[in-house]
């Protein structure tokens, strides 16, 4: 029995349609959580406009965090340069995996266009799409996202805190929501990964309880518990080599 | 501050982080045969968004009680084949009830 998401990507005509419609929901997610970057970027001088360009250009949620508070201080260049290093630093192995979801002869500006569109959430749906990636998926997703992310930091810095904090706490959920709703899927299909996803979520909360670890930046964490975890479940549950495979032999 | 140094600023934050998405793309271009690196990047996916779901879920609202409720339910949803937006609106229901009742 195939999913819902299968049939409807087969039956899409355009892949850039389907991106536009699956980023919906991340670009609701990130107007709302874009409205408190604004209030950030507002404390670090930045113009409505310059919020709107900068954010649409960068479109990385800790990565502006952390950027615009060190604004704030007036950190040197090279602190900055270096904070947004080690808080993007997960979009190397993410576009790394990517790699491997293009066709072979996907041109090569194409790939790099999509892993300009890298986001957390456009990286998730991008994964999940299924064979092989079609570039025009992810650009649709990132077309909505990124104006929408753009958007709400430039709101955020008009408005400030005039949005309702209990609708902002409502709304910041939606994309810890997306993150669910493209990880269980996979974990039902394949046990392993399903393995996986269960100790990332214990160990992420331990490290984030446990004195030893709670310390360490929270980027930092994400990356050493993601190589660690991967490379055990690479080790014990390796997947099929075989081009155009997305998993486990015999799984598509 | 001036504004030129302002300029600066931005324009930093928005080349480094894109540089760091696209050195992959310029340096893996083929598909990869070594079974432990296809695996491993495989499993990326998954488990850094786990990493970055839980307890992180707990944070963003304003109650942890609520990004709890939210997770689990979330979860049940997620299992019972819900899509990306039915998902996303189920977790932000979930909270909103869940804080107006807390």
């Amino acid at each position: 029995m195939q999913e819902k998401s299968d049939i409807a990507q087969k039956r899409a005509r355009s892949p850039f349609l389907l991106g536009l419609r699956d980023g919906i929901p991340i670009g609701l997610g990130y107007f709302a959580v874009a409205f408190s970057l604004g209030i950030i970027a507002k404390k670090a001088g930045l113009t409505a406009f310059a919020g709107f360009i900068c954010s649409l250009l960068t479109r990385a949620s800790a990565g502006e965090y952390g950027a615009y508070s060190l604004i704030s201080a007036e950190a040197t260049f090279a602190e900055l340069a270096l904070m947004c290093v080690i808080t993007n630093l997960r979009y190397l192995l993410m576009g790394a995996s990517l790699t491997q979801k293009f066709a072979p002869d996907t041109p090569q500006w194409k790939r790099i266009l999509v892993a300009c569109c890298i986001t957390d959430e456009v990286f998730g749906i991008s994964i999940a799409y299924k064979g092989y990636l079609a570039p025009s998926y992810t650009y649709g997703a990132m077309l909505i996202a990124g104006v929408l992310w753009a958007a709400g930091t430039a709101s955020g810095i008009i408005a400030g805190g005039a949005l309702p904090a209990n609708i902002v706490s409502a709304l910041s959920v939606a994309l810890y929501g997306m993150f669910i709703a493209i990880i269980i899927p996979p974990a039902k299909k394949d046990k392993a990964v399903l393995a996986a996803v269960l100790t990332g979520f214990i160990l992420s909360w331990l490290c984030s309880a446990l004195p030893l670890t709670s310390g360490i930046n929270s980027g930092t964490r994400t990356i050493i518990l993601t190589i660690a975890i991967s490379a055990a479940a690479a080790l014990l549950r390796p997947v099929s080599t075989k081009p155009g495979t997305f998993g486990p032999k015999g799984m598509q | 501050m001036e504004k030129t140094h302002l300029i600066i600023y931005l324009a930093i934050t928005i080349a480094v982080t894109n540089i760091i998405r696209i050195i992959p793309v310029t340096l893996i271009r083929k598909h990869i045969e070594n079974q432990f690196i296809r695996s491993f990047l495989y499993y990326v996916p998954y488990v850094t968004l786990a990493v970055m779901t839980f307890p992180a879920i707990m944070e963003a609202t304003g109650s942890p009680l609520a990004g709890a409720l939210a997770f689990v339910i979330g979860i049940a949803g997620a299992w019972l084949g819900l899509g990306l937006l039915p998902e996303a609106l189920l977790c932000c229901i979930v909270v909103l009830v869940a804080e107006f009742l807390l």
